[in-house]
C-alpha cells in the first residue's frame, strides 16, 4: 500500500478540493438547506432540571393547538441506544428520569417551528426533583444518589487500572522523581452549522433520513435498533457538515425523533437545533483532572511513569469508555517510557454528555505530560526540546503497553519547529512578559478497532468506470470540511491516471455506498485511502491489460498519467484513458470494482488493549511565542510554528488547512473556552458568552511537512487532522511561564489565573492546584512487557 | 430563533413617532438598529405587540457642527460612521473609540448611537432563552420577581453595558429627547438610573432624537475597554476618560468615567477630585486609579471574575490616564 | 417535589400575526413576498426565495454567518427585517458571481482551501466583497477588522486571509505572491 512511486502526477499537489466551487458559491446543501413538500417542523421540550424523576407528562394541551401534527414522549420510543455497546444508556426522549438540563422530554411536529415551539411550552411535566450533581468531587460523594444504575458503584460510569512493569522499581532507579497536577477544563465543539435533520418515512414503508453527521454508518445502526425497522428499509444520507470536530459523531435524540414523527405522520419532518441546544447535545472535550509522577535519570531519560486521570463525563456515556481509556493510552508513544502504570475514571455527572473532541481524550494528558516534562527539564538544567529529543521512541518498534510504531518523524519535528523558531537564543531569553515554549505529541491514524465488535473492513470503497470514461467512486466516508471526499478523487485519480474533476464522488448515503464506519479518530484519509487503491488497481489491471493488447506493450511497461496509458520506456505510444476504457469493457464486460481496508491487529491482549493501537502514529511539534501583560494578564500569541509528520503530504494545501485549523482551536482551548455551569445550568450557551477566538486573535503560523513515509498509508500518509491541536496547548502553557515565571496548570489560562498566580508569586506563595478527587482504583491488571 | 409576531409601523416624521409610540402603551416599542431589541425578542426578553420603526426618520439622521462650536449626533446615526468621522476622530476619541468598538462591523454599521446609549442593560442571568430562564427560575428583570445575581437585592443589578455612554459622559455631552409635550435635553449622566430595570430617565413615549457634543475646548478624551476578545464582545469594563490641562500641565477638569461595574455608567468622582489643580504625575496617576476603582462594584453576571474585573478598573483608569498625560 | 413550572407560558410567537407583501431586490432581482412582519431577512431568503446559500449560526446576531450586503454595506440577515430594506440592493452569496463567472474572491478561496466546511464562507465572501468594493488594496489588519464579525471553526483564518489578499492583488492588478504559499518546505 505504501510503496513509493518514483512520480506522482496528483498526490503530493495543492489541488482545489471537489468540492470548493460548490462552497464558494452557496450550492453546498447543508442539512437545514434542505425542504420537501408537505415538510413538517419540530421541536424538542427539554428538561428544566439537571437531576429530576419524570412523575407524569400531560400532551393535552399541546395536542390542541391547531398546526401540531404529533406529540411524542419516550413511551413511544423505549429502546435505549448509545454509541458504544457497552454503555447504551440513553433515550431519544427520557422517560423515567432526566439527568441534565436540556435532555429531551418530549417533541413536537407542526406546522411550523413557531407552532411546535409553542406547543412544547404547553406540555406539563411533573417532575420529583433529585440531588443535582454537578461535578466529580459532588457525584463521588453521593454515592447514594446514582445518575445511572449501571457501573461498579456509585456515579462511577468506568474505572480502570493497568500496569505495564513494575513501576516502584522504575521510580527507585531514577535520580529525579516529580508529581504533578493538572486540570483541564471541558470546552464543546462549536461547529457554525447547528445540527439539523430531516426525515420521510414514504408509503412504502422505507425511511430516509438526511442528518449532519459525521457516522451515518452509526446512526444507521441506531436508528433500526430503536426504531425496530429492519436497516434495509433505512437509508442515512449524511450531508456535508458544517463543521463537526466529533460533535456530530453520535447518534442524536432529534435524528430518532424526526424520524418517528415523520412515521406517525405521514410527513417529511425536520428539525434544526437553536445554537443552545447544541451546546446541550455537547459530546465535547470531558474535564479532566490529571495527575503525574514520573521518575527521570539525570539525562533525563524515563525510568517509570504514574499517571491518573479523573473525568467528569456528563450525564450519559456517549463516547466516555473510548474517552477514559485514551487518556492513558498515547503517554507511551512519544518518548521512551519502560514502565507505565495507568488508572483511571469516568465520573457521571448532571451535565451534558461529554465524548470526543478533536484529539479525543489524548489533549487533556498529552497537555500535562509536556508540562510536566517542561518542568523535569528545568529540575534537571536541561534544555526542554534537547531533554525530548534525547529519549525518543524508535521506529518500528513496541511501547511497554503494546502498541507498534511505524514511522517516527518526532525528532525532525522538534529539529524543524527550535531551528525555525530561533528557539535556543529565546528560551529563558526573552525580556519578562514575553515566552517561548515547545511540546511534542503523538495521535492515531484511525483506531484499529471500531466501535461494535466485527470482522468487517472498516472502510469499504466501489469505483465504475462507464464506456464515456466517467468515473465515479462511491464510499461511506462523510467529508465535514476535512476533504474527505477529495482524497477519494486525488487517490482514484493518480491510480488510474486522470485528474480529479474526471471523478464523480458520491459518499456517505447508506443505500449507495459501501460502509466507512465515519468521520472520527482521524481515519478517514488512512483507511478510504487504502481501500481505494485497493479497488482503483483492480481496474487498472483490466485497463492496462486491455491496452497493452492494443499497444503491444507488455503490462509492467504501462503507466497511468495524464489522461493516458502509456509505454513507460516510450511514452508516445499510448491511448487514452476513454479509449482504454471502451476497450476494457469490451473485454471484461462492465467495468466495476470494490475495495477495503481492514486495520491489522493490535497486539495487546489485556481488556483496554483495543484502545491506541492504529495502522500508524502521527507525529508533531510546537512552539509558541506569546507575550503577557502581566498587569491584565491578557495573553497575545505572536507566533506558532508547527512541524507535523504526516507520512506523505496527499495535498500539503488541505495538510496545512488541518493544521492551522487545529492550532487554532488549541489556543481557544488553551486561552479561552470552557463549558461553564452555574446553579446546575450551562452559563453560557451562546456564541457570545462561550468565547471563540476572532479574525483578531489570530497569531501568525507556521506550518512544516515532515513526511516519514509509513508503509501503512497511502502513498505513506498518515493522519492530520487532530493530533495538531495536541501540542499546541502545553506549548502555550510553557510559554506562559518562560513569559513571566508562573505555572498556570490549568486550562483555560485565562487573564483572571495569570493575575492571580502572579499576586501569588509576589507574596511568595505558590499557586497549586493539587486537589484530587478521593478515588479508591481497583488492583491493576499487570501486564509484563514483552521485550521490546 | 425566530422573532415573536408583532404589527410595524413606519412613521414618516418624528411627531407621527412620537404619536404612535404613545398610542401604543405599553404594548409598544422603539426599533432602530435592532440590533439589541431583535436577539432580546427572540429570547422573550420583550415581546412588544407593536414596533415603531425609527431607522427613516431624517430628523435622527446626520452629523452636524464642528468641534469648536459643538456637534450634533442625529440619535440613528450608524455607529460605524461615529467610528470614521474625521472630526470626532480627531477631537473626541474617546466616542469614535467607544463607537468603533461596539460589537462587530456588522452591528456597527446596522446599530445606532441612539441605540448604543438606550442598550438594555445585561446579565448572564437575563440574556438568555426562554426555556433556560426558565430552567434556572425567572428574575425580576422579565417574568420573575428575585434577583438570582444578588438574591437579597430589593433591584436588579443588570449592568449597564454601553460602551458610548460613558464616553458621552466624560465629553460632558447632552441628550435630546422629544415627546408629545415638546423636547427637552439632560445631560448624558442624568440618562440613567442605577438600577436595572428602570435603567433609563428617558419616558417610553419619548424618542431620544440627537446627542450634543459640547465644543472640545482643549479636552483630551480617551476610552479603554475591558473584554475578553478584540470583537464581538461587550465591554466588561469601560473607562473613559477626559482632561484638560492649562499651559504648565495642571488639571484644571478631570472627567473619568467607569462602564459595565453598575446599572449606569458610574463616574469616578474622588478620583477627579485628586486630579484637580495638581499636574499628573504617574503617583498621582495611581492614587487616582485607586480611588476611581473602590466603588467599582462588579457582580457576578459577566465574563470574567469580579474580582477580576475590579482590579481591572484600577489598571484600565491609570492606563487611560497615563494616555492622557502623555506618560508612557 | 416541586411544582410543575408555571402555566402561564409565553406562547407570544402565536399571537396576531401580521403580514404584508414586500418588495425585495436580491442579487439585481425584484422579488414580490407576502410574509409576516416578523419574519426576518435571513428566514425569507431562505424559505421564500430559497436562497439557501445564506446560513445561520446562531440567529442572535453573535457569529456573522447571516451576513449579506445591504447597499454594498454587511448586515446581519438574522436581524434584519425585509419590510425595512424594500427597493434596497441585497447582495447574497449567489450573487457573487456573474452569468456563471465567479468572483475573484471565490476563486482565491478555492484555490487556497479558505473553505474548509464551507459554512462560515458565504458571509464571510459577502464582508470581503463589501470590503475590497470600498478599500481595493486593505493591510492585513484591515482585513482582519473587516472580517471581525464572522467566526470561523475550521480554518485558523489564515487561508481566508490569504485568499482575500490574493484576491485583492489579482482585482488590482496587482499581482505579487504566487498561489499556495503553505508554510514553509514539505521535508520531501
Amino acid at each position: 500500500m505504501g510503496e513509493e512511486k518514483e512520480e506522482y502526477s496528483i498526490i503530493g499537489r495543492p489541488l482545489i478540493k471537489v468540492d470548493a466551487m460548490a462552497k464558494v458559491t452557496g450550492e453546498t446543501k447543508f442539512a437545514d438547506d434542505l425542504a420537501l413538500p408537505r415538510m413538517l417542523h419540530a421541536k424538542l421540550l427539554r428538561s428544566p432540571h439537571p437531576h429530576a424523576r419524570i412523575l407524569s407528562i400531560d400532551t393535552g394541551p399541546a395536542e390542541a393547538l391547531p398546526g401540531v401534527h404529533a406529540v411524542l414522549t419516550g413511551r413511544a420510543l423505549p429502546i435505549k441506544f448509545g454509541i458504544l455497546p457497552v454503555s447504551q444508556d440513553e433515550e431519544a426522549l427520557a422517560t423515567e428520569k432526566v439527568r441534565y438540563v436540556g435532555d429531551p422530554v418530549a417533541a413536537v411536529a407542526a406546522v411550523d417551528e413557531e407552532t411546535a415551539e409553542a406547543a412544547c411550552r404547553l406540555i406539563r411535566v411533573e417532575y420529583e426533583v433529585l440531588p443535582a450533581l454537578m461535578s466529580v468531587g459532588e457525584a463521588l460523594a453521593r454515592e447514594d444518589v446514582r445518575i445511572h444504575d449501571y457501573g461498579p458503584r456509585g456515579n462511577i460510569h468506568k474505572e480502570v487500572a493497568l500496569e505495564f512493569g513494575d513501576v516502584e522499581e522504575g521510580f527507585a532507579q531514577a535520580d529525579h522523581v516529580r508529581e504533578d497536577v493538572f486540570f483541564y477544563e471541558g470546552s464543546t465543539h462549536l461547529p457554525m452549522e447547528q445540527h439539523a435533520a430531516l426525515a420521510a418515512h414514504g408509503p412504502d414503508g422505507k425511511l430516509c433520513l438526511w442528518s449532519s453527521t459525521q457516522t451515518p454508518h452509526y446512526v444507521h445502526r441506531a436508528l433500526a435498533k430503536v426504531l425496530e425497522l429492519p436497516a434495509s428499509h433505512i437509508r442515512v444520507i449524511a450531508l456535508p457538515n458544517g463543521g463537526g470536530f466529533g460533535g456530530k459523531s453520535d447518534p442524536f435524540s432529534h435524528e430518532i425523533v424526526v424520524c418517528k414523527l415523520s412515521m406517525l405522520t405521514g410527513r417529511p419532518v425536520k428539525i434544526c437545533l437553536t445554537r443552545e441546544e447544541v451546546f446541550y447535545a455537547h459530546r465535547g472535550r470531558h474535564p479532566v483532572t490529571l495527575w503525574f509522577k514520573t521518575g527521570v535519570t539525570r539525562g533525563g531519560a524515563i525510568t517509570a511513569m504514574h499517571f491518573r486521570s479523573y473525568l467528569d463525563g456528563g450525564a450519559y456515556g456517549s463516547y466516555g469508555v473510548a474517552s477514559l481509556y485514551y487518556t492513558g493510552a498515547l503517554q507511551t508513544v512519544t518518548y521512551r517510557v519502560p514502565r507505565y502504570k495507568f488508572e483511571g475514571v469516568r465520573v457521571f455527572t448532571n451535565k451534558p454528555p461529554c465524548g470526543p473532541k478533536r484529539g479525543h481524550g489524548t489533549p487533556q494528558p498529552r497537555c500535562a505530560l509536556e508540562v510536566h516534562l517542561d518542568k523535569l527539564a528545568e529540575a534537571l538544567g536541561l534544555d526542554p526540546s534537547e531533554m525530548r529529543r534525547r529519549h525518543l521512541v524508535q521506529p518500528n518498534s513496541v511501547t511497554v503497553n503494546q502498541l507498534r510504531i511505524g514511522t517516527v518523524g518526532l525528532g525532525e519535528c522538534l529539529d524543524r519547529v527550535v531551528e525555525r523558531s530561533g528557539w535556543k537564543a529565546k528560551h529563558r531569553k526573552l525580556p519578562f512578559g514575553h515566552g517561548i515554549g515547545v511540546a511534542g505529541s503523538a495521535y492515531i491514524s484511525g483506531a484499529g478497532l471500531p466501535i461494535y465488535w466485527n470482522a468487517l473492513p472498516h472502510s469499504g470503497v466501489q469505483i465504475k468506470i462507464d464506456r464515456g470514461g466517467g468515473v465515479a467512486v462511491f464510499c461511506g466516508s462523510t467529508d465535514i470540511g476535512q476533504g474527505s471526499d477529495s482524497v477519494l478523487a486525488y487517490v482514484a485519480a493518480e491510480e488510474l491516471g486522470i485528474e480529479p474533476e474526471d471523478i464523480r464522488v458520491v459518499t456517505a448515503d447508506t443505500d449507495l455506498t459501501p460502509v466507512d464506519l465515519g468521520s472520527y479518530s482521524s481515519r478517514v484519509t488512512l483507511m478510504t485511502g487504502n481501500a481505494t487503491i485497493q479497488a482503483a488497481r483492480k481496474l487498472k489491471a483490466q485497463l492496462f491489460e486491455a491496452a497493452g493488447e492494443k499497444l503491444g506493450v507488455p503490462f509492467d511497461r504501462l503507466r497511468a498519467a495524464h489522461r493516458r496509458i502509456f509505454d513507460r520506456d516510450n511514452p508516445e505510444a499510448g491511448i487514452g484513458f476513454v479509449e482504454a476504457a471502451v476497450l476494457a469493457e469490451a473485454k471484461f464486460g462492465t467495468l466495476g470494482a470494490v475495495g477495503s481496508y481492514t486495520p491489522p491487529k493490535g497486539l495487546g491482549k489485556y481488556k483496554g488493549a483495543g484502545v491506541g493501537p492504529t495502522p500508524t502514529y502521527s507525529y508533531s511539534a510546537a512552539v509558541v511565542e506569546l507575550t503577557v501583560d502581566p498587569e491584565t494578564g491578557f495573553i497575545t500569541v505572536d507566533k506558532v510554528w508547527l512541524a507535523h509528520d504526516i507520512g506523505k503530504a496527499i495535498n500539503p494545501l488541505l495538510v496545512i488547512g488541518q493544521i492551522e485549523g487545529s492550532v487554532y482551536m488549541a489556543l481557544g482551548e488553551a486561552l479561552m473556552e470552557e463549558q461553564a455551569f452555574r446553579k446546575g445550568v450551562h452559563k453560557i450557551p451562546s456564541m457570545l458568552e462561550y468565547k471563540s477566538p476572532t479574525f483578531l486573535e489570530t497569531p501568525q503560523m507556521e506550518s512544516i511537512l515532515v513526511e516519514t513515509l509509513d508503509p501503512a498509508g497511502p502513498y505513506g500518509a498518515k493522519e492530520v487532522g487532530q493530533g495538531v491541536l495536541l501540542p499546541v496547548v502545553p506549548a502555550v502553557l510553557n510559554a506562559i511561564y518562560d513569559a513571566v515565571g508562573v505555572r498556570i496548570d490549568e486550562v483555560p489560562a485565562s487573564p483572571e489565573k495569570i493575575v492571580k498566580a502572579l499576586e501569588a508569586q509576589r507574596r511568595g506563595r505558590a499557586s497549586g492546584n493539587g486537589r484530587l478527587p478521593s478515588v479508591t482504583f481497583p488492583e491493576p491488571t499487570v501486564v509484563q512487557p514483552t521485550g521490546a | 430563533m425566530r422573532l415573536p409576531a408583532f404589527r410595524y409601523l413606519a412613521p414618516k416624521t418624528l411627531a407621527e413617532a412620537s404619536r404612535m409610540i404613545a398610542d401604543a402603551g405599553p404594548d409598544g416599542m422603539l426599533v432602530s438598529g435592532g440590533t439589541d431589541l431583535f436577539p432580546n425578542m427572540k429570547r422573550l426578553q420583550f415581546d412588544p405587540r407593536i414596533l415603531v420603526g425609527l431607522r427613516h426618520l431624517s430628523e435622527l439622521l446626520g452629523v452636524s457642527g464642528d468641534p469648536h462650536r459643538g456637534m450634533r449626533i442625529g440619535a440613528a446615526t450608524p455607529l460605524h460612521q461615529l467610528g470614521l468621522h474625521p472630526a470626532i476622530r480627531a477631537r473626541y476619541p474617546a466616542l469614535a473609540t467607544a463607537a468603533g468598538s461596539v460589537a462587530t462591523p456588522q452591528i456597527r454599521r446596522m446599530g445606532t448611537l441612539g441605540g448604543n446609549l438606550c442598550v438594555d442593560t445585561r446579565c448572564n442571568y437575563y440574556n438568555q432563552s426562554y426555556e433556560w430562564r426558565r430552567a434556572i427560575g425567572f428574575c425580576m428583570k422579565r417574568d420573575g420577581d428575585v434577583c438570582l445575581v444578588a438574591p437579597g437585592s430589593p433591584r436588579c443589578v443588570a449592568v449597564s453595558s454601553s460602551d458610548t455612554a460613558p464616553a458621552m459622559m466624560a465629553l460632558q455631552a447632552t441628550v435630546v429627547l422629544s415627546g408629545p409635550d415638546g423636547e427637552r435635553t439632560l445631560p448624558v449622566a442624568a440618562l440613567y438610573h442605577d438600577d436595572g430595570m428602570a435603567y433609563l430617565a428617558k419616558r417610553p413615549e419619548e424618542i431620544l432624537t440627537a446627542i450634543l457634543l459640547p465644543p472640545v475646548d482643549g479636552l483630551r478624551n480617551t476610552y479603554w475597554k475591558l473584554r475578553r476578545r478584540g470583537s464581538f464582545d461587550f465591554p466588561i469594563l469601560g473607562v473613559a476618560a477626559s482632561l484638560r490641562l492649562d499651559g504648565d500641565g495642571t488639571c484644571t477638569d478631570a472627567r473619568i468615567v467607569l462602564g459595565a461595574v453598575a446599572s449606569r455608567p458610574v463616574e469616578a468622582i474622588e478620583a477627579e477630585k485628586l486630579l484637580l489643580g495638581q499636574r499628573l504625575t504617574s503617583d498621582l496617576i495611581e492614587e487616582a486609579a485607586m480611588a476611581a476603582y473602590r466603588p467599582a462594584k462588579p457582580l457576578d453576571n459577566t465574563d470574567l471574575t469580579l474580582a477580576y474585573r475590579k482590579r481591572m478598573a484600577r489598571v484600565f483608569v491609570a492606563r487611560a490616564l497615563r494616555e492622557l498625560a502623555n506618560l508612557p | 417535589m416541586v411544582p410543575s413550572p408555571t402555566l402561564a407560558v409565553n406562547i407570544a410567537p402565536l399571537r396576531d400575526v401580521h403580514k404584508a407583501l414586500i418588495r425585495l431586490r436580491v442579487n439585481g432581482e425584484t422579488h414580490e413576498v407576502y410574509v409576516p412582519v416578523h419574519k426576518t431577512l435571513l428566514e425569507v431568503l431562505r424559505e421564500d426565495l430559497n436562497l439557501t446559500g445564506t446560513k445561520h449560526g446562531c440567529e442572535l446576531g453573535e457569529c456573522g454567518t447571516c451576513t449579506v450586503l445591504v447597499d454594498g454595506e454587511p448586515v446581519l440577515s438574522c436581524l434584519a427585517l425585509p419590510i425595512e430594506l424594500q427597493d434596497r440592493d441585497i447582495v447574497t452569496v449567489e450573487g457573487l458571481a456573474e452569468r456563471g463567472v465567479p468572483h475573484p474572491l471565490q476563486v482565491a478561496f478555492a484555490e487556497l482551501g479558505a473553505a474548509q466546511c464551507g459554512y462560515c464562507t458565504p458571509g464571510i465572501l459577502v464582508a470581503a466583497k463589501s470590503l475590497l468594493d470600498q478599500n481595493p488594496r486593505p493591510t492585513l489588519d484591515e482585513i482582519k477588522e473587516a472580517l471581525a464579525g464572522n467566526l470561523c471553526r475550521c480554518t485558523g483564518y489564515i487561508k481566508i486571509l490569504e485568499a482575500v489578499e490574493l484576491a485583492a492583488q489579482r482585482m488590482t492588478g496587482n499581482w505579487k505572491r504566487e498561489t499556495g504559499n503553505w508554510g514553509t518546505g514539505s521535508g520531501a
